[in-house]
């Protein structure tokens, strides 16, 4: 089985931040927003470099994205910052009437998405915005799984033509998915498009996000125990390659899918459709059950939560036996 | 444009609005009579427009958003009369396929609207937006808004009035169409919003009264001003002192029919106080 190896951890943030400090300096089009909170979304570099074309909101969230959407009124690119739960949840309406329902060309970048926001607690602990976007008609909604891939993530959906809601995260991790630039590069990152990260006969593990990397460690555990899985990085959500889930439980007959969000309408409630309609096979979900999060380190709180490498292990083992 | 020629205007899109909520018996008759003459001042004297096929970006041309959706029938009608889409279209109004949704939207490709609008309070926003791209793009023409008095219930107004001063987006002109009325009753009863004039002021911004807000010179006279005092750093409002309802006696000085449609004899009533000048759809 192929396996990965880190050399550097960076938070997916980062890499956002320099993703929109690489459009900054190749599509003019490109403005950004925030509401307060430039260096938890690493925007100083745009900034700094193209200050005409940033708009300090102040702590306005709804205001953030009506402005957003004006701005597209001109030809602009608007990339709003805030956290997640102030990205989604605070202004619902307002991305529905005035982005998706009208159509527009907003990115909706957000970041500190689920559990691993850490000790500031459920307030800010958001674990239903995929949910939320994902309902919306005409969103892409995309989760990243680490630096490069948020880098990369960043850069494509600006050429990508409709609104688009990009969630990542606060918390520092390994960086194994190429560079933006290696256009080669077998996973590579294309909106809609799975990426295969190991091939396997027994189990699908899908997931999404911070998660995509404890899937990968609990594949070589599960390797030790006999049992061969196939790892999909499903970043996007929505429009979902519904393709790459089914040719791979064609052949493992089973699937787990892992995310940093509610079981309900989360990535897992979207594969368990796309079953339901084509090949009903089991299916179990890491996923967080139904709940608020609270205070306590990243770490701490995946494990409470059961959204890690053991979670997943577990899970396999239990689909295994609805086979 | 001759003061007779707009009032011929005002004449028949009242009777558009009357005909087209009568038609599917729903719809907001009152609000849209009473900003008539600001629309038809606006669209056929004011805005700057390019002539042709409509464009999303308004580039070098004046942009207008209206706010306050639910007064579509109005805003179909000078659309439509101003050229944007056939009037005869005014007859699919809210039924099943039409461009002409119960509230405007740019999901159905209607040509002259650039945002949907309804759920109320996010027109000043996108406002807001729209003029710091013509700044961007180092476009001179203007934007310009209409809001509901009621409407400024809404809390993302008031994040938008803070920030247009704090930004100096003074290519802007924000009308407020305060005629005192709302859903529930006067807005004084349902929420007393107090001295709206110096709220703006206090938020930084240029505020004149039109006092005739249902006299088209007066209108005209009143956004000429306004215009002439944008790019002076400000944002402008204008508190548009209007009727609801105004045009048919029996729906004028109350909320009654802020969201109701006329019964047949009711409209009979209404199409006899203004005139058919330009042809019903």
């Amino acid at each position: 089985m192929k396996k990965y190896t880190y050399t550097e951890s960076k938070d997916t943030r980062s890499g956002f931040g320099a993703g929109l400090a690489e459009l900054g300096r190749t599509n003019p089009n490109v403005v950004a927003l925030c509401a307060d909170l430039i260096g938890s979304l690493k925007m100083d570099k745009f900034i700094e470099e193209n200050p005409e074309r940033f708009f300090q909101i102040g702590i306005a969230e709804a205001n953030m994205i009506g402005i957003a959407a004006g701005l597209t009124i001109g030809g602009k690119i608007p990339f709003t910052g805030t956290f997640a739960n102030f990205s989604t949840g605070r202004v619902y309406d307002q991305i529905r009437q005035s982005v998706a329902y009208s159509d527009k060309n907003v990115k909706i970048c957000a970041s500190h998405a689920g559990l691993t926001l850490g000790e500031d607690g459920a307030t800010h602990q958001i674990l239903e915005d995929i949910g939320l976007m994902k309902m919306l008609p005409g969103m892409t909604v995309i989760n990243t799984c680490d630096y490069n891939q948020t880098e990369a993530a960043t850069i494509a959906i600006a050429a990508h033509e409709g609104p688009v809601y990009l969630r990542f995260g606060r918390p520092v991790v390994p960086i194994y998915m190429p560079k933006h630039t290696d256009t080669e590069h077998e996973n590579k990152f294309v909106i809609g498009k799975a990426i295969q990260l190991t091939e396997g006969a027994d189990v699908t593990i899908v997931a999404t996000g911070h998660l995509v990397w404890e899937a990968l460690q609990a594949s070589e555990q599960l390797e030790k125990l006999g049992i061969s899985a196939e790892v999909l990085n499903m970043h996007t959500i929505k429009p979902l390659d519904a393709e790459a889930v089914l040719a791979s439980v064609a052949k493992t007959g089973c699937v787990v899918t892992a995310e940093e969000h509610n079981y309900m309408g989360g990535l897992g409630e979207s594969i368990a459709g796309v079953l339901a309609k084509n090949n009903p096979i089991p299916q179990e979900f890491v996923a967080v059950n139904d709940s608020f999060g609270e205070s306590g380190t990243p770490a701490q709180l995946m494990e409470k939560y059961g959204l890690n490498n053991a979670s997943i292990v577990a899970a396999v083992q239990k689909v295994l036996t609805r086979k | 444009m001759e003061v007779a020629k707009l009032n011929a205007i005002v004449s028949q899109t009242r009777r558009d609005i009357l005909r087209m909520v009568h038609k599917v018996n729903s719809g907001h008759p009152g609000g849209s009579l009473g900003c008539t003459e600001f629309l038809v001042a606006l669209y056929n004297e004011v805005l700057e427009l390019k002539e042709g096929e409509f464009d999303m970006d308004g580039l070098h041309e004046d942009v207008f958003f209206l706010s306050n959706g639910h007064i579509s029938p109005v805003f179909y009608s000078v659309l439509a009369h101003r050229g944007y889409f056939p009037v005869a279209e005014l007859a699919t109004f809210r039924l099943l396929n039409s461009r002409l949704q119960g509230h405007p939207t740019t999901h159905e490709g209607l040509p002259g609207v650039r945002i949907a609008s309804g759920s109320l309070g996010q027109g000043l926003s996108n406002a807001l937006g729209a003029a710091q791209a013509k700044k961007l793009n180092g476009d001179d023409k203007l934007v310009y808004t209409l809001h509901g008095d009621g409407e400024l219930q809404e809390g993302q107004n008031w994040e938008a009035i803070m920030y247009a001063s704090a930004k100096k987006v003074d290519n802007l002109i924000a009308t407020v169409d305060f005629n005192g009325q709302q859903i529930d009753g006067s807005t004084d009863h349902v929420l007393n919003m107090g001295d709206l004039a110096a709220k703006f002021t206090a938020f930084g911004w240029d505020v004149l009264h039109v006092k005739k807000g249902n006299d088209i010179e007066a209108v005209i006279n009143g956004l000429k001003e306004a215009k002439s005092r944008t790019g002076k750093g400000k944002p402008v409002c204008i508190l548009l002192h209007t009727v609801m309802g105004n045009g048919v006696d029996f729906m004028m000085h109350t909320h009654a029919w802020h969201g109701k449609a006329p019964n047949d004899e009711q409209l009979a009533i209404g199409l006899s106080q203004n005139p058919e000048t330009l042809g019903d759809y």
